[in-house]
């Protein structure tokens, strides 16, 4: 199967609009259109409890979203996860998910899932299908574990890596699924600076291979410097969106963050 | 923590020094003393298993005590030779502690029972307390051994010679297997565990069953072929004898459907406590289609269509279960498959044409299922191998062990595939493998419909094995009975179901009491083995990681302190 990110005729690489998502009285994500083109990098910061997290389950079908509609190069998103990722949405989480009791190589072969096709009999029987299948997710397992600098960990369980490396990890099982758009969310929390930069070096080297990423950051820093564009979302609601340096210069941004005089928003 | 040059410490070690002489020469003593009175009579009456009246002649329970308290002895003898470096590198206390622990259990239980059984202590002879103390004085002098480190033996020895440790290991377990079952009485069968499971403990601490399972896994393919070869054995020693034979068919009939499970349970990691109805499905399509007078379809086709027929119909009823108890997780989903486990008994019940249609004769179950015939083979009859004449339950066994060993292919085959990696991964964290990519449902169902085809063709053997089937051969309880086995054997291994479906089908074959309390008994088990080895007899790897990730790091934390205390 070719790479969910080669064909860019069909428009913007992912767009939404109105998604909306209420859990119960609660409105977590309201009303938002967002739209990344191709080998974008878009950050999208808010303050705690902002609905980013939220939104990004929506996007990949984690939720099914109360209103709105998504599209991914113009195909509309099912509710399944595992359909979007089929369809080239790929994602890390803000509290890492490993699977920790496997290996650092196997974590990033489960990535490839949707993109192999042996079935149970093909498994039992071990044809020649069977066995190139199985080479070409080695490798390429092997090859994007070197890509996010993890070559030489491939074998170790992935509880034992230290924070950062499970972050790349992370980066490296949803890069398996040859995804056309990847959404990081958080990618340095708890990292130190240099790890961050490291990150950041990545992101970039990410871009490079075609993909469009979004990545939901609060280091302001590193959002700054990394994103094309920003986004701001500020109780469900996007408050504003454009470059970098619009953004850092919106009174609005930095009253959401520091509070407004009333401070009615936090609960 | 060097410590000063002429400090308490340093006497503290001298005196460490003579004590290990000391408690080295104490050990050996009552090693050799327990050695000595198994030439004793230990016993006035003569009724008591093993006759231990006869002086001079080791009997029953006393050849366990005799050949513990030998092996102790030369091992004790080899930490002080230059042969230290080679077997044991680590030290002997552990490995001696464990014998003389068998060696005083033994004595003990034995001395007890012969008072017990004859009508009190009084029918004791004075070797038998001589026994108990030399066996007392060998356990407490071998707790004042120094500690041993853990050994390692990694000895490459040729592969030729290696092949032949495999070989030997193998055709040892063999022996032992068959001389355990034909131990009448229970004390000794009781005293031969006891023996045996400190042998083996010994063999761990000295770092000869590592060796011998490395050794194993290095030759993978020799091994597993070579354990089949040896499997086939077994009929070769039972000769013409039913009985053993019988119940080994019974064990495997278990075993494969154990395995089965152990893919829905160990790989898929869904606790399906209604398993056992798949077995019930196979057998019944067995029953059904095997030409007997009480089933209400007169087709019998080959025997390998009806295993097909067989196969087909359960992974269909399978998916049908499957697909809406698989939608609810944990313990839910432990509950509604143990809900359709009965619907299936309670099906089969009715289906006796007063309550529903005429199928399945209800309550009554078909009598009278023939023998198979395979391949021209007729499985009723005694057939000569190798010039020996073996009992015609020796068919089964053979053609239930090419069945273990196809089950055991598709369990290995799926678990290294992407399947058991997707299997994995979901067992780990459902909601990261389906954002990864992969269909949890649909990797459940498949988990789900093949443990069931595996339970259904099972079953169809079983149908003609047990010539009689009924409903409540496959009720909750039986399934309760295979998941002990996996959860006992261990979670995702193959050998560990084994291992868990023999101890629990033989153990109530040996012991009466057993027999009697094996709800009591199981129950206490699974909760001894949930504290102290949650993994199982024979854990996955992956699975002993979790459960001990903590002791092995204290472990690894307390090694560091002492290298750089050293
Ligand atoms: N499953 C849920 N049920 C109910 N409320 C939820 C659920 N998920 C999120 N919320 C609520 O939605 C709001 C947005 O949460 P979300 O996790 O999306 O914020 P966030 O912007 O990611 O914050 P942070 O920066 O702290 O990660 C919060 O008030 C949260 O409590
Ligand atoms: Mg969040």
């Amino acid at each position: 199967m070719k790479s969910a990110g080669e064909d860019t005729q069909r428009g913007p690489v992912l767009e939404a609009s109105g998604v909306t998502m209420r859990f119960g009285g609660l409105t977590a994500v309201d009303g938002v259109d967002f739209t990344v083109g191709e080998r974008e990098i878009v950050g999208l910061i808010g303050p705690n409890g902002a609905g980013k997290t939220t939104f990004f389950n929506c996007l990949t079908g984690m939720y099914v979203p109360t209103a709105g509609r998504v599209t991914y190069r113009g195909t509309p998103l099912s509710g399944k996860p595992h359909l979007v990722t089929k369809t080239g949405i790929a994602r890390t989480f803000q509290n890492i998910r490993l699977f920790p009791n496997m290996t650092a190589l196997e974590n990033v072969k489960v990535g490839r899932h949707c993109r192999t096709t042996v079935g149970a009999l093909s498994a039992l029987v071990r044809g020649p299908k069977y066995r190139r299948e199985e080479r070409e997710t080695e490798a390429r397992a092997r090859e994007l574990l070197d890509f996010v600098g993890l070559a030489d960990t491939s074998d170790g369980l992935a509880r034992n890596l230290s924070y950062g490396d499970q972050r790349r990890l992370e980066i490296a099982r949803a890069l398996a699924s040859d995804p056309g758009l990847l959404l990081l969310d958080e990618p340095t929390a708890g990292m130190n600076p240099q790890e961050t930069q490291q990150t950041k070096d990545l992101v970039f080297k990410i871009r490079e291979r075609g993909l469009a990423v979004v990545v939901i950051e609060h280091d302001m820093r590193f959002i700054f410097t990394l994103c094309d564009r920003v986004a701001v979302l500020v109780q469900g609601r996007k408050l504003t969106e454009g470059s970098p340096g619009e953004v850092q210069r919106d009174e609005r941004v930095i009253a959401a963050y520091i509070g407004t005089p009333a401070g009615s928003e936090q609960s | 923590m060097s410590g000063g040059a002429n400090t308490p410490l340093r006497r503290l070690v001298e005196k460490g020094r003579a004590s290990t002489a000391t408690a080295r020469t104490a050990t050996l003593l009552g090693a050799a003393s327990s050695l000595a009175s198994t030439f004793l009579a230990w016993s006035y009456g003569s009724a008591f298993p093993g006759d231990l009246t006869i002086y001079g002649y080791p009997g029953g329970a006393q050849v366990h005590v005799l050949v513990l308290a030998a092996v102790a002895i030369a091992l004790l003898l080899i930490e002080v030779s230059p042969l230290r470096r080679v077997v044991t590198p680590g030290g002997v206390g552990g490995t001696v502690r464990v014998l003389a622990s068998g060696v005083f259990l033994i004595t003990a239980f034995t001395v007890l029972a012969i008072g017990v059984e004859l009508g009190g202590l009084i029918n004791v002879e004075w070797g038998g307390w001589v026994a108990l103390v030399a066996a007392a004085v060998f356990a407490v002098a071998a707790r004042l051994l120094p500690a041993d480190r853990p050994a390692v033996w990694s000895y490459r020895l040729p592969d030729w010679v290696e092949f032949l440790v495999i070989a030997v290991v193998l055709g040892l377990a063999l022996a032992a297997f068959v001389q355990a079952l034909a131990i009448p009485e229970w004390e000794i069968f009781l005293c031969y565990l006891v023996a045996l499971g400190a042998a083996l403990a010994a063999a761990w601490r000295l770092g000869l069953a590592a060796w011998i399972s490395a050794v194993g896994a290095r030759h993978r393919g020799v091994t597993v072929t070579a354990a089949f070869v040896v499997a086939a054995a077994f009929p070769f020693t039972q000769g013409s004898d039913n009985h053993w034979l019988n119940v080994m068919v019974n064990v495997g009939i278990f075993a494969t459907t154990a395995i089965g499970l152990n893919i829905v349970v160990g790989l898929a990691g869904l606790l399906d406590l209604g398993y056992v109805a798949f077995l019930g499905v196979g057998a019944y399509v067995g029953a059904l289609l095997s030409g007997a007078a009480a089933s209400s379809i007169g087709w019998n086709p080959p025997f390998a269509v009806t295993v097909v027929i067989g196969a087909v119909v359960t992974a269909i009823v399978g998916v049908i279960i499957g697909t809406p108890t698989l939608r609810v997780r944990g313990d839910y989903l432990a509950i509604v498959t143990l809900g359709f486990g009965e619907i299936f008994r309670i099906t089969v019940n009715n289906l006796d044409g007063s309550t529903g249609p005429q199928v399945t004769n209800g309550p009554n179950g078909i009598p009278g299922i023939p023998d198979l015939v395979f391949l021209g083979v007729d499985f009723g009859q005694s057939h000569t191998i190798f010039g020996m004449n073996l009992g015609y339950f020796a068919n089964y066994f053979f053609l239930e062990l090419v069945l273990i060993a196809f089950v055991i292919l598709v369990f290995s085959r799926m678990n290294n595939s992407r399947l058991g990696r997707a299997w994995l991964a979901i067992r780990e964290d459902e909601v990261a493998a389906q954002a990864a990519g992969i269909n949890t449902f649909r990797l459940k169902l498949l988990a789900f419909a093949l443990g069931a085809t595996l339970a259904g063709m099972a079953g169809t053997i079983q149908a003609h094995a047990i010539s009689s089937i009924t409903p409540d051969s496959y009720q909750f309880l039986n399934s309760a009975f295979l998941v002990a086995a996996v959860v006992l054997g261990g979670m995702g291994t193959v050998t560990g179901a084994m291992l868990g479906s023999v101890v629990l089908l033989l153990l109530p074959e040996k012991f009466r009491f057993f027999q009697d309390n094996k709800l009591l008994i199981f129950g206490l088990t699974l909760v001894l083995m949930m504290r102290f080895r949650p993994e199982g007899m024979i854990a996955n790897k992956r699975r002993q990681a979790e459960f001990h990730e903590e002791e092995i790091s204290e472990r690894l934390g307390r090694e560091a302190q002492a290298e750089g205390a050293r």
